[in-house]
């Protein structure tokens, strides 16, 4: 048995992977985009444009409109406008059908989506095909079902819709999270101006060809492009009755800080720091699978990542190794290849705060491993990465990095490591690995968070709400919960 | 009777006794603040006072609590937050119950206290009525909001998923200026039937049965700490309550502008859930459902894979 356990992966084996790369000759992608006002494309109001870029090659993509102020009010006035002349007016089960024509849109579109999010956003072509967008699909098909069942969802009380929505998105899962902020958003009644992120605007804009595909009317969703300026202005707009925001739980602050005074409705998914916590007696081969998918998973570009990870001292060694044995296996490279596992870090300034706490991490004490894969020569990438020995007090515990690195700290018995793992502002998502059931309800029970995996990670549906206690955020969304942020209750 | 027995006759009446011999003086009681358990006064020394409302004369010295006694409140709060949260819920309901019965218990005294701060003796008496059916109405939501919030998710993948409701932690509260032991009583109990604990400012114009509150609290079970009540100056205090880097949300039941956004201001440094009520109504039936305890859950969500 502890032959067996001591056994390392051989990777010296003659079967190494040959280049796998998707097709991309059924791939459109227009040379400039305007922003999507009123149910068309049309130029921005200065005539600015910016350029997308693809992390991976830093090849130009496109250029998208630099969203201004004036482009925010036309774009708010267009989402009013529909919002009293048509989208009101319409009933539950209409607004249903338009949504269930865009989940079927997106279906059909599924593969041109995934190639275009991969190329823009930098992540594996794998993760864009089976999770980002079918979860987008299945979010519209979801919520469109609610449309006309909204009485159901709240006893004793008549919902109502608030008016027009500000939603703000993150480069991360950049179709997906505009489904996750579109979808509730009209099935409640509501209209929309969204701004997705700079750097991952284009799968927003394919979305927008797909709204005029299913023929939604004019003004319900408007999309316009841009950087956190286009944000401030879209959160400041007087005629926006809700911001929806997800980002860094700093701007989360500052738009709470932004709609203080008015009665403007907010909710916002923020940042984390997660505690995934793997005790002696769990399944190690499941757990190791686990931890990578919690910290490799989008480059470790997800707020919820399992950045922290408390091992159980009696199984430190043989975890650690075990770990590191299975890093070796990752390929980081090409995202458009499907063998990839780790693809692009998104933008040159992610890459340079990655590599800011690799530093600090090293100079706090922490004792930093990293798989000796190579890079590619061009692009922004980094090579997964642990930090062993770290200290409760170490920045690369506390702060969020959203890259791939693995604060790894030791414990001894469950209540130290639940102080340990509530000691943070966050509380957005935590992990538990044991093989015994009556810990697992506990441990879940004692976590500060809104998302539990337990013996598993990083799993999303659309029936499952998500969101955060704390400094992590306030609101849900997925699930019956995910309707409540877009309701007055009466 | 000699003129001194008439002072001490009518000083009686003041008090609104019902003794037949009048010559007997009363004990008065010093207000002081509740916090963890004690009833300690303000450490700044300060006072506020209140005044009989038909003729003007001196009732009481209200403590006029500081940052400081808001910040020994919000740390008896947090220590109590574990063991209250962590009660079942069966427990809550019964001691939130108990609450009720030690409340009617002193009935009289609390439409004494209210009558001297301006209540009609009919009014007094119908809203001590109204306190304590709403106590009882939150007790019994205490094991039962979980099953109307809480979910089983039917996920795609081979997964177990649900959502459960748990307690926001500490609750800075304002309580309804206008509705005396009502809306004190709105204020604390659904964030207690939630399982949360609360340090709540009460409303000036109650401040005596506010207070009092806090004595009927500390005899029905309920943990030290749970419960915290402070009297005060509204307009010193929300800052503090808006900012402490402890507290997780703040509870206002009111509608001036301006208490508003120091609230919505402060708030941000810690991202703490506002939740304002700018009611002007907080006894007739829309003023209790169980959404008063939803808004102060938080919602978890845990999965677990299902195979063999």
């Amino acid at each position: 048995m502890k032959k067996k356990e001591n056994m390392k992966l051989n990777l010296n084996t003659q079967w190494d992977y040959a280049p796998a790369p998707e097709s991309m000759d059924h791939i459109k992608i227009q040379k400039r985009y305007g922003h999507f006002i009123n149910g068309e494309f049309r130029e921005p109001v200065n005539g600015k444009y910016f350029d997308t870029i693809n992390p991976a090659n830093l090849e130009k993509l496109a250029e998208v409109a630099e969203g201004s102020k004036e482009d925010i009010d036309l774009a708010v006035q267009s989402a009013k406008k529909a919002y009293n002349n048509t989208w009101s007016r319409l009933t539950g089960k209409d607004r249903g059908k338009f949504l269930f024509r865009i989940a079927r849109i997106i279906q059909e579109k599924a593969r041109e989506l995934a190639i275009i999010e991969s190329l823009d956003g930098g992540k594996p072509i794998g993760e864009s095909k089976n999770v980002d967008i079918p979860l987008a699909a299945a979010h519209f098909f979801y919520y469109a079902g609610w449309a006309d069942k909204l009485k159901y969802a709240f006893p004793g009380k008549t919902p109502s819709s608030l008016g027009v929505v500000g939603q703000i998105i993150p480069w991360n899962f950049p179709l997906l999270m505009a489904a996750w902020k579109i979808a509730p958003a009209l099935a409640t009644g509501n209209t929309v101006v969204l701004k997705p992120a700079e750097t991952t605007p284009l799968t927003a804009l394919k979305l927008a060809e797909i709204i005029q595909e299913a023929d939604l009317p004019p003004g319900v969703v408007n999309i316009v492009t841009g950087g956190g300026q286009a944000g401030a202005h879209l959160v400041q707009h007087p005629e926006i009755s809700k911001v929806a925001f997800t980002g860094s739980t700093a701007v989360g602050k500052k738009i709470q800080q932004t709609i203080a005074g008015t009665d403007k409705k907010y909710s916002l998914e923020l940042g984390g720091k997660a505690a995934n916590i793997v005790f002696e007696d769990a399944a190690l081969d499941q757990a190791v699978e686990g931890i990578v998918n919690s910290i490799f998973f989008n480059q470790g570009h997800v707020c919820c990542a399992g950045s922290r990870l408390f091992v159980q001292e009696s199984i430190q060694d043989i975890l650690i190794q075990k770990l590191k044995d299975r890093m070796e296996t990752l390929i980081v490279g090409d995202p458009l290849d499907k063998n990839t596992d780790i693809g692009a870090i998104n933008s040159k300034p992610q890459l340079e705060k990655i590599k800011k706490y690799l530093r600090i991490g090293v100079e706090e004490g922490a004792q930093l491993y990293q798989s000796s894969n190579s890079l590619p020569n061009i692009g922004y990438f980094c090579k997964p990465s642990l930090f062993l020995n770290c200290a409760q007090s170490h920045r690369v515990v506390q702060e969020e990095i959203f890259g791939p690195v693995l604060s790894i700290q030791s414990f001894r018995t469950a209540e130290e490591v639940i102080i340990k793992a509530n000691n943070t502002p966050y509380g957005l998502s935590g992990g538990v690995w044991t093989d015994k059931g009556s810990k697992i309800f506990k441990v879940a029970d004692q976590i500060r968070s809104g998302v539990i995996w337990a013996n598993t990670f990083n799993k999303f549906d659309p029936a499952s709400p998500f969101g955060g206690y704390k400094e992590s955020g306030m609101g849900r969304e997925g699930g019956l919960h995910g309707l409540m942020p877009y309701l007055t209750l009466n | 009777m000699t003129k001194v027995e008439k002072v001490i006759k009518d000083n009686s009446k003041e008090l609104n006794v019902n003794h037949k011999d009048a010559i007997r003086l009363r004990i008065p009681k010093t207000y002081k603040l509740f916090i963890g358990g004690k009833f300690p006064r303000t450490e700044s020394g300060r006072y506020f006072k209140v005044t009989n409302k038909k003729n003007g004369k001196m009732v009481a010295n209200m403590c006029q609590a500081s940052r400081k006694d808001f910040r020994e409140a919000v740390l008896a709060a947090r220590k109590s937050w574990k063991n209250w949260s962590g009660q079942n819920a069966f427990t809550r309901g019964q001691i939130i119950y108990r609450i009720g019965e030690m409340l009617d218990g002193r009935r009289s005294q609390f439409i004494e206290e209210l009558i001297v701060q301006g209540y009609s003796s009919k009014k007094a008496d119908a809203e001590v009525d109204l306190a304590l059916d709403r106590i009882i109405y939150y007790a019994g939501w205490a094991d039962k909001y979980q099953q109307i919030f809480s979910s089983v998710n039917p996920v795609s993948s081979s997964h177990f998923n649900f959502s459960v409701c748990e307690s926001t932690g500490v609750i800075a509260a304002i309580a309804p200026e206008d509705y005396g032991l009502t809306g004190m009583v709105s204020t604390i109990i659904p964030l207690l039937a939630g399982g949360n604990t609360v340090v709540v400012l009460a409303p000036e114009k109650a401040s005596m049965a506010g207070i009092t509150l806090g004595e009927v609290i500390n005899t029905s079970d309920v943990p030290s700490g749970v419960v915290n009540i402070l009297t005060g100056n509204v307009k010193e205090l929300v800052t503090h309550f808006a900012t402490h880097m402890d507290v997780n949300a703040i509870f206002y039941g009111g509608n001036d502008p301006r208490i508003i956004s120091k609230i919505q201001k402060g708030a941000t440094s810690n991202l703490k859930r506002v939740l304002i009520y700018p009611k002007t109504e907080w006894e007739d039936a829309e003023s209790q459902d169980p959404y008063f305890i939803m808004d102060t859950q938080e919602i978890k969500t845990i999965w677990h894979p299902v195979g063999f």
